[in-house]
């Protein structure tokens, strides 16, 4: 593995972990459910996908990366599921429980 | 020098979980919780992912996808009961 091969997976896995920062700054200090939702999406898709993409450039052309690419591609697929999932959740009950105010 | 990048984002991984743990442990309502829990199960697929690395134990990667699907799994099933009170 020559140096700048490894300089760019460096970057891709220290972009990663900076994501995850900002996503976990943002569950902890936002104020409501829906914002902290959008905080933590960011920092599923963007922070786990560089940091698997500097695992892809780190392993070279083998069957890891194919099982990589996999990772990948299903939690691209499913983590937007899962927030939207969670949110019609959450808003459904407040309109609930706001109907029955009224 | 990558090695040392890993298991210092290995690290970080491990301490920014306990932090989203107190989210899941103080949360006012519960999707609060099921966020933290759904944030942690991927920081934990991730770690997974980089041991793979560290270690030379390629089959770890496996078990790194079977983590993914049970996060997704545990997250739909909690959302549906949340939102309807039951599961079917």
């Amino acid at each position: 593995m020559n140096i700048a091969l490894e300089i760019i997976a460096i970057l891709f896995l220290l972009g990663g972990a900076f994501f995850f920062l900002v996503g976990t700054m943002g569950l902890i200090r936002m104020p409501d459910v829906f914002c902290r939702m959008h905080a933590t999406t960011k920092c599923d898709t963007l922070g786990a996908g560089m940091i698997l993409v500097g695992l892809m450039i780190f392993y070279g052309f083998s069957v890891i990366t194919l099982k990589l690419l996999l990772i990948l591609i299903f939690i691209w697929l499913t983590n937007p599921t899962a927030a939207h999932i969670i949110a019609k959740a959450e808003y459904k009950k407040e309109w609930l429980t706001k109907k029955e105010e009224d | 020098m990558i090695t040392h990048v890993m298991i210092a984002i290995s690290i970080f991984l491990s301490v920014m979980a306990f932090v989203c743990l107190y989210r899941a442990y103080i949360g006012p309502t519960p999707a609060d919780r099921v966020i933290a829990i759904n944030v942690i199960s991927t920081k934990v697929t991730i770690l997974i992912v980089l041991l793979a690395g560290l270690t030379n134990q390629d089959s770890f990667v496996d078990v790194s996808i079977v983590y993914a699907m049970m996060g997704f799994i545990t997250t739909v099933a909690v959302s549906k009961y949340l939102e309807k009170g039951k599961l079917f």
